[in-house]
């Protein structure tokens, strides 16, 4: 099968500074990627490269064998890319539901060869994902109120509301307690029977480790080591990165 | 409860309007039609400032510099040939502002916050100069423009005329406010100005929204002006733009409650009735400082207007009545 996603070169410059030097990634289609790396190394800088809201300067980001690094964010999602925030971003005025209305309305329904969803479809919809993430009962609650994990689990919930091909975590769990952590694990996981792809940025190990088909290491904006996870977790160049010398 | 359709919503909108019209031609004063202009104006102005401000959340205060443009688009027309018909300069007037409002957002939208009503501010300044020293429509002088001697429809004078026609304009403004709030659209405006980024990334197209809130808005304000030189006779820049209009566009949809189109109509009559009598009555220097207090009374009290008390005791009352079940 051929790659659903294919970065090559990228290259991100904030003045001076070089965050991504010549960045190579491959994502097939349903698989499940951990991307780690020290703070700083450029993980959220190339998840945002890759979503459209930063431009990279050289390189391609190829979807689905056609070329997106010129597109804006929002037809990258109309082509099935979504992604979650590190700090979550509900649209604080509107019901937990309606979270989920917006992406469905404005990006399920722009996929190609789509069936229109009228706004009362939209609405059942996203209750389904609400029930099946554990949302259901907060549905009608303003999303402004909610507790950091139902936070996190709404990103998550909005993000598949797009209904994508690839989804795009990043640091989901960040702060969360051990149980927390295995829900939005447990959750994560349920993408792989939808036949999502998962890039998973984190840097809790133990779920990384569960997690990943594939890790993949950025440190200071290059890729140190990609492959099996028990196999990268072993190369001495992550071991350096991770503990210095 | 279910929500009104546009099918039902249109013709209730502007039924109603032809109800105010007819109810208001019993009223022997003529006052009245000259104090209900400047409250249906106002109506305009705020409905219109809502759709950027308070469905997008991109604070204007370049008011006057739409309502300005309507204006001098029909004292220029006025100019060009005096038996136009107003209908001809209504048009006209809405669709220079509303290119305006185009311009206006593809040049500042990139700025948030603060940063973009600064530049609505600067654009109103801008626009002011230009006025000023244009001279086929009197520039500082400022020009007259004279009501036709013949009033339409058989009323008695033409400012009953120009209160009919601001009626359904309102009525106008309204329903558009009301397709755009309650359509899919209403709600990508209502997620840019939640979380512009995520809006993005949830596949709303930001830019393009903000440029369409930003013209239909710009449109409106000027629809507003268009009637406007009718009713003073006489136009000149200092009073077209004056800051009034941006500081009552702003404070009517935030007393009245920014997240519906009732809630502009609300303050709009509210404060504009206030101001009116206050004129009457004690002096017209008030005006502005009645709006100022308010407006603090309002951000401190209820900062989510009157529409926002109501939304709130509603919401009491059905957990009342869901405890005592």
């Amino acid at each position: 099968m051929s790659d659903l996603l294919v970065v090559k070169g990228v290259v991100k410059r904030f003045g001076g500074f070089t965050a991504l030097d010549g960045v190579d990634l491959n994502l097939k289609v349903g698989e499940r990627l951990g991307l780690i790396g020290p703070n700083g190394s450029g993980k959220s800088t190339l998840v945002n490269c890759i979503c459209g809201t930063l431009f990279n300067e050289e390189g391609s980001v190829r979807f689905e064998d056609k070329e997106i690094s010129k597109l804006p964010a929002h037809k990258r999602i109309h082509r099935g890319l979504a992604r979650s925030f590190q700090l979550p971003k509900p649209f604080a005025s509107m019901s937990v539901v309606d979270n989920l209305v917006v992406p469905i309305l404005y990006a399920a329904n722009s996929h190609e060869g789509a069936v229109r969803r009228n706004p009362a479809q939209a609405t059942e919809e996203a209750m389904a994902i609400l029930k099946q993430i554990g949302l259901g009962p907060k549905a009608h609650e303003m999303s402004g109120g909610l507790t950091q994990v139902d936070m996190r689990k709404l990103e998550l919930a909005r993000a598949m509301a797009a209904k994508p091909k690839l989804l795009i975590s990043d640091e989901a769990m960040a702060g969360l307690s051990n149980s927390e952590v295995d829900e939005i694990l447990a959750l994560l996981f349920t993408m792989k029977e939808q036949g999502i792809a998962v890039i998973m940025i984190e840097h809790i190990m133990r779920a990384v480790m569960r997690f990943s088909e594939r890790v993949a290491v950025l440190v200071a904006g290059r890729k140190i080591a990609d492959g099996d996870p028990e196999a990268v977790m072993r190369n001495p160049e992550v071991e350096r990165a991770y503990l210095g010398e | 409860m279910k929500k009104m359709s546009h099918k039902v919503f249109i013709p209730v909108a502007y039924a109603v309007a032809a109800v105010v019209v007819l109810v208001s031609q019993l009223v022997p004063n003529d006052y009245f039609f000259s104090a209900a202009y400047t409250v249906l104006l106002f109506i305009i102005l705020a409905t219109a400032w809502n759709i950027l401000g308070g469905y997008t959340g991109y604070v204007n205060f370049g008011t006057a510099a739409f309502f300005a443009m309507g204006a001098y688009t029909t004292v220029a027309l006025f100019k060009l040939s005096p038996t136009l018909p107003l209908p001809v300069m209504i048009l006209a007037g809405t669709f220079i502002a509303g290119v305006t409002g185009l311009g206006m957002g593809a040049l500042t939208l990139r700025l948030k916050g603060v940063f973009f009503s600064i530049a609505t501010l600067a654009l109103s300044v801008v626009v002011f100069t230009f006025v000023v020293n244009w001279d086929y429509a009197g520039g500082a002088r400022g020009a007259y423009v004279i009501a036709p001697r013949d009033v339409p429809f058989g009323l008695k004078r033409y400012i009953h005329f120009l209160y009919v026609v601001m009626v359904f304009l309102s009525a106008t403004a309204i329903v558009v406010a009301r397709v755009i709030e309650t359509s899919t659209i209403g709600r990508g405006l209502e997620a840019i100005r939640d979380d512009e980024l995520a809006a993005e990334c949830c596949g709303v197209p930001t830019l393009k929204l903000k440029l369409l809130s930003t013209t239909i808005s710009g449109a409106l304000m000027g629809m507003a002006g268009t009637t406007y030189p009718y009713f003073v006779s006489y136009v000149e820049p200092a009073s077209t733009f004056n800051l009034s209009y941006a500081v009552n566009s702003i404070a009517m949809p935030l007393i009245g409650g920014m997240t519906t189109w009732v809630g502009p109509l609300i303050g709009a009559i509210l404060l504009g009735t206030v101001q009116q009598v206050v004129q009457v009555t004690i002096s017209s220097a008030w005006n502005l400082l009645i709006v100022g207090v308010l407006l603090v009374l309002f951000v401190t009290l209820a900062p989510e207007g009157i529409m926002g008390l109501w939304f709130r005791w509603r919401k009491k009352q059905k957990l009342k009545k869901g405890a005592a079940q």
